[in-house]
C-alpha cells in the first residue's frame, strides 16, 4: 500500500482469507442458543435486530406524518389518527430506538472488549434486560394494535389521565418495563467499568467511548426510576383517581411535568452521550491521531451528565414557574451547553496535523459535528428565557431536537455501526454505496429539518394536523427532504444485509485502529481474548500500534 | 426547458403567498427579533468557525497531502479559550433572554384586563364590559392588554406569533400575559400545547382595531351586562350575600374592598388577595379561612363554571361598599323566598 493512497483500509488477501473458524457467531447453533445466551456480543446483535425493527416502525409513522403535512388541509388521515401517529412515532423512537440505540448494541458489544474483559459483569442480567426491552416493546406494540395512544410521547396530564380514551395504560406500562431494561444495562456497564478492567487499563487509558457510556449509564440508573414512578402515578391517577396531578382533587398539574422532565431531559443526554463516544473513536481512527484534549473530552461527558440533571425546568419556562426558578434553570442550561462546545472543538482539532481519510464512518462523524453544532446552538435559543416564549411548542423545537437526536445521535449510530460492522460480522460493507448513502442522509436530513426552523419562527405549532396555507411551501420542502432521508436510511439496511454473505473478509484490523477490540479476531471469540491483555499503552497510541505491527511482521516473517 | 404558463402562475402565486418571517405587530416583537438575530449571528459564526476548522483540516491534512500524522496531546490554552469564549457568549444570551422574559411577562400597570378561558377546543374571551367572543379577540391598537387565562380541562397554550407572545393556559390556575398591538389587522391565535383530537382546530384570530373602530365594536357587541354585573347577580342568586353581608353579626367576612388587601388567615399566614386567591377561596374555602371566622363555608367546586368564577372575581374586585349587598338581601327576604334557594350552575 503506497503512502499517498487515500484510504487506510487494509484487508487480508481475499483469495486466501477466511472468517475465523471459531467465533461467537458459530460457537453454538440454533435459535435457542441465541435466546438463552449470556454472551454480550450475541445480546448486542439481538438488540441490533430488535431496535432496527422498531426504527422501521417509527420511521413509517414519521413518513405518514410528513405525507399528511404535505397539504394544509387535514386530508390523509383523521385528526385522531394523526395524533396517534405522532404519539407512537415519539414513543417508539425515543424509548425503543434512541435510548437503547448505541449503548445496548455497539456499547454492549464493545465495552467489555475495549476494557479487556471477557463479558459484562452480569451476563444474565444483560440477557434479562433484552427480555425486559422485548416485554416493554410488546406492550407498546399491543397498545398500537389495539388502536394506539394519542397523548404524545410526553403523556402530559391531565390529558393522559382524564381526557384521552386511548390505550394510555398499556403504552405507559410498556415504557415502564422498557425503562428497567435501560436501568439494568446502565448498572451492568457501571459495575463492569469499575470492576472488570484488564491489568493496566487505568481510567485515563480507557477509550472515550467507554467514558461517555459510563456517563450515560449514571444517567440511566439515576434518572429512569423517576420516569417509572411518574408513569405509575399516571396509571394510578387514570385507574383509581388518586389525585396527585388533578387540581380538583387537590393535585398539582405541573407536578407531572416536573417529574417527567426530571427524567426526560437527562434522557436526551442518555441518547446523545454514547453517540459522542462513537464520534471520538471515529475521529481519532480516521485522523490517525490521539483525540485532542483526551481529559477535557472525558470530563466534559461527566459534566454533561452532572449538569444534565439540573436543567429540567427549562421545558416549563412559559408554564408559570416562578421567576427565580426560570432564571436559575436558564443559567444552568447555558452552562450545560459549554461541555458540548468543548467536545466539538476538540473533535475538530483532533484532525489538525492528522493524516485524514474519508471512509464512511468518518463521513457520518463529520456530518454529526456539523448537525450537532446546529442542534446545540439552536438549543441556546431555547435556553434563553425571552426567546423561548416565542419558540417553544413550535416547529423550531421540533427541528432543534431532531438536529440533536437524528442529526446527532442517528448519524453517530450509523457511523458506529459502519465502523464496527467488520468487527461484528467479520465482513466489510460496500464502501462506495455506503458513502453515497451517508451523503444522501446528510442532504435529506437538512432538507427535512432546516425548513422547520423557519416554520417555527413563523409560529407553526407542533403536533398540528392542519395548518394555515401560507406555511405550505416550507412543509412541502420538509416532506421532500423526508423522502430523500428515507432512502438514505433504507440503503444501509439493504447493503449491510448483503454484506453478511458477500462482503469482503475484514481481517482483525481493517482500519488499523488502536482499540483492544481491533487487536483480536473478527468476529471475536465468545471469550473475546485468548489470554487477558495487559495494557501498557494509552488510548489512541498509534506509535504503539505501528511498533506492534512491525514486531508481528518480524516474528511471523 | 418549458414550464406551462398555468404551472408557472401557480408556482408564483404559491411562493408569493408563502411566509418566511412573521409580522412584527406588537411592541414586544422588535425586542424579541433583536435577540433572535443576535442568536442567529452566534449560530452562523459558530457554524462557520467549526466548518472552517473541519474543512480546513480535512483539506490540509488529508492523507494524500500529509501521509504521516503528528501526535499532539492537547493544549490547555486552547481548551481554556473554547471554554471561556462560548461561556461568555452563552451568558450574554442568558442575561439578554432574562431581560426579554421579564419584559414579556410583566404587564404595565395601565393594562386593560381581558379574561380568556380555554377549553377543548375553543378560546372564549370575556371583556370587562361583558362582550363575549369565541375564537376571536378584538383589541384596540396602542393599548396594553393583559390576558388573564385559565383552562377548563387540559393544558392549552395561548400563542400569537406575530406578537411573539405565548403562555400556558393551565387547569385550575390563572396565568397572565400581556401585549400592546402596534398595527391594525388580523393575526393568528394558536393553541400550541397538544390538547387532544382537534388541537389544530383550536385556532382563532386576534383583530387589532383603531381606537374608534374598537369603540364601535364594544358598543355593537355588548350583552348589556358587564362581568361585574353578572357577578353581582350570581352572588345574590347563590346566596353568598347571606353570610358575606358586611353586617357586624355576619357569619362570613365582609368582602367590600377585600381585593388588593392583605388578609390574615386562621393558620396565621398573610396573603395578598388577588384574582387567584379569590378563585381558590370560593372553590376550596376550608384552606382559606380568614382569621376570626368559623370554617363553615361549603366548597363550590364543580358548581360554578370558570366563566361564573370570572364574573364573581370581577364583581368582588369592583365591590367597594356593602350597601347594595345588604339591599339585595333585604329585598329577597321581604319578597319571602322568591329568589331561588338552591344554588345552581350559572352559565352566562
Amino acid at each position: 500500500m503506497s503512502a499517498t493512497s487515500s484510504t487506510i483500509v487494509s484487508l487480508p488477501d481475499q483469495k486466501t482469507a477466511t472468517l475465523p473458524k471459531k467465533n461467537y457467531i458459530n460457537a453454538e447453533d440454533g435459535l435457542m442458543s441465541w435466546l438463552t445466551t449470556g454472551d454480550h456480543k450475541r445480546i448486542a446483535m439481538l438488540y441490533l435486530i430488535s431496535i432496527t425493527f422498531f426504527f422501521l416502525i417509527g420511521g413509517i409513522f414519521a413518513g405518514l406524518i410528513r405525507l399528511e403535512l404535505l397539504t394544509p388541509q387535514p386530508d390523509l388521515v383523521a385528526s385522531d389518527t394523526y395524533n396517534k401517529l405522532f404519539s407512537m412515532h415519539g414513543i417508539v423512537m425515543v424509548f425503543l430506538f434512541l435510548v437503547p440505540s448505541v449503548p445496548a448494541t455497539v456499547g454492549n458489544f464493545l465495552i467489555p472488549i475495549m476494557i479487556g474483559a471477557k463479558d459484562l459483569a452480569f451476563p444474565k442480567i444483560n440477557l434479562l434486560s433484552w427480555y425486559l426491552y422485548l416485554a416493554g416493546a410488546g406492550f407498546i406494540l399491543a397498545a398500537m394494535i389495539l388502536g394506539g395512544v394519542d397523548t404524545g410521547w410526553t403523556f402530559t396530564t391531565p390529558f393522559s389521565t382524564h381526557f384521552s380514551n386511548t390505550h394510555v395504560v398499556t403504552a405507559g406500562l410498556g415504557v415502564f418495563i422498557a425503562g428497567f431494561s435501560s436501568i439494568f444495562t446502565g448498572l451492568n456497564f457501571i459495575v463492569t467499568i469499575h470492576r472488570m478492567r484488564a491489568p493496566g487499563m487505568t481510567w485515563f487509558r480507557m477509550p472515550l467511548f467507554v467514558w461517555s457510556n459510563y456517563a450515560a449509564s449514571i444517567l440511566m440508573v439515576l434518572g429512569t426510576p423517576v420516569l417509572a414512578i411518574t408513569l405509575v402515578l399516571v396509571v394510578l391517577e387514570r385507574t383509581i383517581h388518586i389525585g396527585v396531578f388533578d387540581p380538583t382533587l387537590g393535585g398539582d398539574p405541573l407536578l407531572f411535568q416536573h417529574l417527567f422532565w426530571f427524567y426526560s431531559h437527562p434522557a436526551v443526554y442518555i441518547m446523545i452521550l454514547p453517540g459522542m463516544g462513537v464520534i471520538s473513536e471515529v475521529m481519532s481512527t480516521f485522523s490517525r491521531k490521539r483525540v485532542f484534549g483526551y481529559t477535557a473530552v472525558a470530563f466534559s461527558s461527566v459534566a454533561i451528565a452532572l449538569f444534565g440533571f439540573f436543567v429540567w425546568a427549562h421545558h416549563m419556562f412559559i408554564m408559570g414557574v416562578s421567576n427565580y426558578s426560570a432564571l436559575v434553570f436558564s443559567l444552568l442550561t447555558m452552562l450545560v451547553a459549554v461541555p458540548s462546545a468543548i467536545k466539538v472543538f476538540n473533535w475538530a482539532f483532533t484532525m489538525q496535523k492528522g493524516s485524514i481519510t474519508f471512509e464512511t464512518p468518518m463521513l457520518y462523524a463529520l456530518a454529526f459535528i456539523g448537525l450537532f453544532t446546529i442542534g446545540g446552538l439552536t438549543g441556546v435559543f431555547l435556553g434563553s428565557l425571552g426567546m423561548d416564549i416565542h419558540l417553544t411548542e413550535t416547529y423550531f423545537i421540533v427541528a432543534h431536537f431532531h438536529y440533536v437526536m437524528v442529526g446527532g445521535m442517528l448519524m453517530a449510530f450509523l457511523g458506529g455501526v459502519h465502523f464496527w460492522w467488520p468487527k461484528m460480522v467479520g465482513r466489510m460493507y460496500p464502501e462506495s454505496l455506503s458513502k453515497l448513502s451517508a451523503v444522501i442522509t446528510f442532504v435529506g436530513f437538512n432538507l427535512t429539518f432546516m425548513p422547520q426552523f423557519i416554520l417555527g419562527y413563523l409560529g407553526m405549532p407542533r403536533r398540528y394536523h392542519s395548518y394555515p396555507a401560507e406555511y405550505q411551501v416550507m412543509n412541502v420542502l420538509s416532506t421532500a427532504g423526508a423522502t430523500v432521508l428515507g432512502i438514505g436510511f433504507l440503503l444501509p439496511l439493504i447493503y449491510l444485509a448483503w454484506s453478511l454473505k458477500y462482503g469482503a473478509i475484514a481481517g482483525n484490523n481493517p482500519w488499523q485502529a488502536t482499540g483492544l477490540e481491533w487487536q483480536i479476531q473478527s468476529p471475536p471469540l465468545t471469550e473475546n481474548f485468548v489470554e487477558t491483555p495487559i495494557v501498557t499503552q494509552e488510548a489512541y497510541d498509534y506509535e504503539w500500534l505501528a511498533h506492534k505491527t512491525e514486531q508481528e511482521v518480524t516474528t511471523v516473517g | 426547458m418549458h414550464i406551462s404558463p398555468v404551472l408557472w402562475e401557480f408556482l408564483v402565486k404559491w411562493l408569493t403567498n408563502s411566509a418566511l418571517f412573521p409580522a412584527e405587530a406588537s411592541t414586544i416583537a422588535p425586542w424579541a427579533d433583536a435577540l433572535y438575530f443576535f442568536l442567529l449571528l452566534i449560530t452562523i459564526v459558530g457554524l462557520t468557525l467549526v466548518g472552517t476548522l473541519v474543512f480546513g483540516f480535512a483539506i490540509r491534512y488529508r492523507k494524500e497531502r500529509n501521509p504521516v500524522a503528528t501526535q499532539i496531546e492537547g493544549s490547555t490554552l486552547l481548551e481554556a479559550t473554547w471554554t471561556i469564549i462560548p461561556l461568555a457568549l452563552f451568558l450574554i444570551c442568558f442575561v439578554w433572554g432574562a431581560l426579554l422574559y421579564f419584559r414579556i411577562y410583566n404587564p404595565p400597570p395601565n393594562a386593560m384586563n381581558i379574561y380568556v378561558v380555554g377549553k377543548q377546543w375553543m378560546w372564549k374571551a370575556e371583556h370587562p364590559g361583558g362582550q363575549h367572543e369565541i375564537n376571536t379577540l378584538h383589541v384596540p391598537v396602542g393599548q396594553p392588554i393583559q390576558l388573564t387565562m385559565i383552562s377548563q380541562d387540559v393544558f392549552h397554550s395561548f400563542s400569537i406569533p406575530d406578537f411573539r407572545i405565548k403562555r400556558e393556559v393551565i387547569p385550575g390556575r390563572y396565568s397572565t400575559v400581556w401585549f400592546e398591538a402596534t398595527t391594525p389587522g388580523t393575526y393568528h391565535i394558536f393553541c400550541t400545547q397538544y390538547c387532544g383530537t382537534k388541537h389544530s382546530g383550536m385556532i382563532g384570530e386576534v383583530t387589532v382595531l383603531t381606537p374608534e373602530d374598537y369603540k364601535k365594536w364594544t358598543e355593537g357587541s355588548t350583552s348589556g351586562m358587564s362581568l361585574a354585573q353578572n357577578g353581582e347577580r350570581l352572588f345574590a342568586s347563590m346566596g353568598c350575600n347571606a353570610c358575606h353581608s358586611g353586617n357586624s353579626a355576619a357569619r362570613g367576612p365582609s368582602l367590600a374592598g377585600v381585593y388588593g388587601s392583605k388578609l390574615t388567615l386562621t393558620n396565621g399566614s398573610q396573603v395578598l388577595v388577588n384574582e387567584a386567591y379569590l378563585r381558590d377561596a370560593i372553590l376550596n374555602p376550608s384552606q382559606h379561612i380568614t382569621a376570626g371566622y368559623a370554617p363553615i363555608m361549603p366548597t363550590y367546586q364543580g358548581q360554578i363554571s370558570e366563566e361564573g368564577l370570572i364574573d364573581l372575581v370581577e364583581y368582588l374586585k369592583s365591590l367597594k361598599t356593602n350597601y347594595r349587598v345588604q339591599q339585595t338581601l333585604t329585598t329577597s327576604e321581604s319578597n319571602n323566598q322568591s329568589a331561588p334557594a338552591t344554588p345552581e350552575v350559572v352559565k352566562p
